[in-house]
């Protein structure tokens, strides 16, 4: 019997298994389905990694390396290149189902899990993009793992759909190995990823950015040889008339990820639309007691520091899940006569998380990340009760649905919060971005 | 007056350099910022980050970086120069894997474990 | 010298294979592709029709409510994925109803077993999401939904496995007859034959002309599915048709064998094997769909796609061609063409004993194959698995649990894969919401290593759909 299974040994797992031994936890395992822990940190090979939590400039494997180091000092087990196919929850824990090549097929019974499986890419079926059905489409990640894992390469004229972060440095990686990045598209009027790659992946090697662009046809019977880009309308409607041909051998994809809960769903965790991850309390505890989730899993994140931290938080609540000791330190969820807080999504915000406080249990801040849905110039992130006083606000110059937002609700407040609380966003007239 | 996005870290400051009154720095939301849209308009300089051979460990290739940044120019030039080198198991992070390449100064170092197989 | 050589390796040419497998006779089928079902036999609706919508008496009605009794029969016989989950033809407003009652009584002349016309509520009560506009339906409980490819492989297998020989990467260029019978040239050498059956799809009449006067035309039709994950799979238990009227055929929505759903499909005329999809038609399928399942939720697509139908005439021109002996047509065969194959290949045996060919059975057949699914076993079963093979332990599609020892044994098979989608194909490795994404890398590891090729030789699927074009950092040794 486990005290705690941590399904997937990427970066949300190792932060949260460390931060679960640094606890008090002696009997946990990570169950990574790779030949080797890091997750997707290993093949993005680019810098930029770490400047909060480390304060210095990492790549994506020295980021790994770093918590694999520290696993290493502590008696964590680690089960590699074995998957958990299924998690049957019961009154004392749950029982996870796992295979691997070395370990067979096992049946580990445990106190808490902690979900932190990451996500997967949107792929062409999901977005629809019409025309031939040849080789050359790939999603940013896959080539990602080509390029820099394998060392080889998926085409040598390439077009780009998407402006989220990896395809963005896939497309300095292509043309730094060699391939001509013809164009990076984008549906949206803004980019999906952060202004530095949009700087140092494309300025930097004079790759046009068309905003208010798609793909609306790909052509090529075995391989791609052409993909035509058409200009959108606010509706994101192609306009016939606006398209432009390019002559390529590849597509990369970088149009969007999605947490990836097939696990948890069927163990039965109640999962949000908005975020696709489980809906979770403030200390990363989903719908089913005992069993969390942080990282891309409940969430997707920009940034591997932000992953780490709320990872962290999932794995010290976990750790005091198991030893029984949540209410003194504050954590958990509400009993019977304890409040409950749901925070709602009002204008201007695409999700937040937790979706759920247990205002009690809250230790004196409660960081609740969200998401805006459009992009505001300076703006106010206002929460609301609900008899509609206003009980937070917070500045921001400039807020923008590619980067991930945080603010911190103070306790005190929320205990003066009437009802459920909204977040929302109120642009301040007059004043430009 | 030249405007520019900080790409120091993830924040992507917008700075604006007066070029005529000593490349002067405002909008920065920290003291790196100023740096950044200086040497930006002077010498700019990036990070370069690419892989290598790797004979006998657990994947074909090993990531590299340059452990510092080198002038923007020359960014082609280091690549040119990984090209053909082989490492061979097993390697450790930080491991030098070319000195002072193309001359700028900066080794180009080894960033992670690639341990023999 | 062969006795028969058939030219295409699709549904058709697989089950005529495997009827002649039964006999003593020399078979050959030649197909151009690098694979069996790269045709329209990998691109339908995957589904076995009841029977009751071919006009009574033709060879469609015959060989449709023949057919589909044969492939439940062969697809438990060969492990094919197979579930007999019925159909319902569903009216949406009071002018469908007499269409379903004439449907019901082409059905009952056709012979097809157990069909009902339901009320409103009985058929809101089989089918909860169908839409509340709904009138009536037809059911038929003996449509079933299967793996076409997979039945078309398991075919093609058995036949291999029985003796038939299967020339891959063999497109026929030209055919005449000469004395003894037959010399199909092909871009592999010449193969002679006493008959051909020409089982080319689109191409019917292509193969046709090499050797005849030109008979009849194939009016390609290219049909447009989505295809939604398994989110989306409960949404309908039975196939649901809509009641054809003037406004065309309509769109089904039908569970598929591999628990998604299936949305489609259109109908647009095309030139030759054109897949490619377009706005209008997917845009055209989802909206008509709405109309009988409205609560379809097309937000969770994973894949579209387009598959040819090679349409001629209102019948399957099933015959030996006039001013050819020995050389049979086997062509036009577009729906209800996967139902009808099995029958089809008996039928195509009865055309080729009729033009002179001796059948005599063999003494030892053997209709028989078996799959490891590693998903689809209890705990015990697959403990046992692993601790006998460790290649089962190892995950390699996470999206549908495929292990590297299914893909193994296929790459070990009968009709060993030689792409990724090949491989796809054979255990569904790829099929999933992530489309390969995370196990296509893994997948060109094993087929290299199998198959002893390079990662640039590797394809996505056909010959020239390569993956992979050149390693980064040159060669050499410098350190």
């Amino acid at each position: 019997m486990y005290e705690l299974i941590v399904i997937g040994g990427g970066p949300a797992g190792l932060a949260a298994a460390c931060a679960a031994w640094d606890r008090g936890l002696r009997r946990i395992l990570i169950v990574e389905r790779d030949k080797e822990l890091g997750g997707i940190l290993n093949q993005c090979i680019h810098n930029g990694f770490g400047l909060h939590h480390f304060k210095e400039e990492l790549t994506g494997p020295e980021y790994a390396g770093r918590f694999i180091q520290l696993l290493k000092q502590t008696g964590v087990e680690v089960r590699l290149d074995t998957m958990a196919l299924d998690i049957l929850p019961d009154a004392e824990g749950a029982a996870v189902h796992m295979v691997g090549r070395a370990s067979g097929y096992r049946v580990e019974r445990t106190r808490a899990i902690i979900l932190a499986m990451g996500c997967r890419e949107r792929t062409r079926g999901a977005i629809g993009i019409p025309g031939t059905r040849p080789a050359g489409v790939f999603t940013a990640g896959a080539a990602q793992r080509y390029v820099n894992m394998e060392g080889w390469m998926p085409g040598n004229r390439v077009v780009i759909l998407g402006s989220g972060d990896i395809g963005l440095i896939m497309a300095r990686r292509m043309t730094l190995e060699g391939a001509k990045v013809l164009a990076c598209v984008e549906v949206m009027p803004y980019s999906g990823g952060l202004n530095r790659n949009i700087v140092q992946c494309l300025h930097d090697y004079d790759i046009p950015l068309y905003l208010s662009h798609t793909v609306t046809d790909i052509r090529g019977k075995d391989r791609v040889e052409q993909v035509v880009v058409s200009k959108v309308d606010e509706k994101r409607s192609p306009i016939p008339g606006t398209e432009m041909v390019f002559d390529c051998d590849t597509l990369l994809l970088s149009v969007g990820l999605i947490p990836e809960n097939e696990l948890s769903r069927q163990a039965g965790v109640e999962i949000d639309p908005r975020t696709n991850g489980p809906e979770v309390w403030q200390d990363m505890e989903t719908s089913i007691p005992g069993v969390f989730a942080c990282g891309n899993v409940a969430h997707v994140h920009d940034l591997v520091d932000f992953v780490t931290e709320e990872s962290q938080r999932a794995g010290e609540a976990a750790a005091d899940y198991v030893i029984g000791r949540r209410w003194e330190k504050g954590a958990g969820r509400p009993t019977s006569d304890e409040r409950t807080i749901r925070l709602k999504n009002g204008d201007g915000i695409g999700y937040t998380l937790p979706q759920r406080i247990a205002v009690d249990r809250v230790d004196k801040l409660c960081t609740v990340a969200f998401r805006v849905s459009r992009i505001c110039g300076p703006s106010r992130i206002v929460a609301t009760d609900g008899a509609g006083e206003r009980i937070a606000a917070f500045n921001r110059d400039r807020l923008a649905p590619g980067e991930m937002e945080r603010v911190a609700l103070p306790r005190v407040l929320l205990e003066k919060a009437a009802g459920d609380v909204t977040l929302s966003v109120e642009e301040k007239e007059g004043e430009s971005a | 007056m030249k405007e520019l996005i900080c790409i120091v870290c993830p924040q992507g400051c917008r700075l604006k350099v007066d070029e005529e009154h000593g490349f002067a720095v405002t909008g920065n939301g920290c003291p790196r910022g100023a740096e950044y849209g200086r040497v930006e308009l002077t010498a700019p300089t990036r990070t370069v980050t690419s892989t290598v051979r790797c004979e006998g460990g657990a994947h074909p290739r090993c990531p590299v970086k340059t452990d510092r940044p080198v002038p923007k120019g020359s960014v082609f030039s280091v690549m040119e120069a990984l090209e053909g080198v082989a490492l061979a198991a097993p390697v450790k992070v930080g491991q030098v894997v070319v000195e002072n390449v193309c001359g700028t100064g900066a080794n180009v170092v080894a960033t992670r474990d690639l341990p023999s197989v | 010298m062969y006795d028969v050589v058939i030219v295409g390796c699709g549904v058709v040419g697989a089950a005529t294979a495997f009827e002649l497998s039964k006999y003593k006779l020399k078979a050959a089928v030649l197909e151009r592709e690098n694979d069996v079902a790269m045709g329209t036999t990998k691109a339908n609706s995957a589904i076995l029709h009841a029977g009751y919508d071919p006009e009574p008496g033709t060879l469609m009605a015959r060989l449709n409510v023949r057919g589909s009794a044969l492939a439940g029969e062969l697809c438990r016989a060969l492990d094919v994925p197979y579930k007999q989950c019925g159909s319902l033809v569903v009216g949406l407003s009071e002018e469908d109803r007499p269409r379903l009652e004439e449907l019901y009584r082409r059905g009952k002349a056709n012979g097809v077993p157990g069909l009902r016309l339901l009320d409103r509520e009985e058929a809101l009560a089989l089918e909860p999401n169908l839409s509340p506009e709904t009138v009536g339906a037809l059911y038929a409980p003996s449509a079933a939904i299967c793996s076409p490819w997979e039945f078309c492989l398991a075919l093609a297998e058995t036949a291999v496995n029985n003796g038939a020989e299967l020339h891959l990467d063999t497109a026929v260029t030209g055919m005449e007859r000469g004395e003894d019978g037959w010399t199909v040239h092909t871009l592999k050498g010449d193969f002679k034959a006493r008959y051909v059956v020409s089982a080319a799809g689109v191409d019917g009449a292509a193969v046709h002309d090499m050797v005849a006067p030109h008979a009849f035309d194939i009016s390609p039709s290219r049909g447009q599915y989505y295809l939604l994950d398994k989110s989306e799979g409960d949404r309908v238990g039975h196939v649901i048709f809509q009641c054809p009227n003037e406004k065309g055929k309509g769109v089904l929505v039908a569970p598929t064998v591999h628990g998604n759903l299936i949305v489609g499909p259109d109908a647009q005329p095309v030139e030759g094997n054109d897949t490619a999809t377009n706005a209008d038609g997917m845009a055209f399928v989802k909206a008509t769909a709405l109309r009988s399942v409205p609560s379809v939720d097309f937000r969770a697509s994973i894949r579209n796609f387009a598959g040819v139908r090679a349409k001629s005439g209102d019948d399957f021109i099933l015959r030996e061609a006039e001013g050819a002996p020995g050389f049979i047509d086997l062509a036009g065969v577009c729906s209800p063409g996967l139902s009808a194959a099995a029958a089809i290949g008996e039928y195509a045996a009865g055309l080729l004993k009729r033009a002179g060919l001796k059948l005599v059975k063999k003494d030892a057949f053997t209709v028989k194959r078996r799959r490891i699914r590693f998903k689809e076993l209890p705990p015990a079963e697959r403990a046992a698995l692993v601790e006998r093979d460790p290649a089962y332990g190892r995950v390699i599609c996470r999206c549908e649990t495929v292990t590297e020892g299914e893909i193994l044994a296929a790459l070990r098979g009968p009709i060993p894969p030689r792409s990724v989608d090949g491989v796809k194909r054979r255990v569904n490795a790829g099929m999933g919401r992530c489309q390969g994404g995370f196990c296509g890398p893994r997948v060109v590891e094993l087929l290299c290593g199998e198959l002893g090729l390079s990662r640039r030789e590797i394809t996505q699927d056909q010959a020239g759909s390569w993956l992979l074009c050149r390693e980064t950092k040159g060669g050499g040794e410098r350190v």
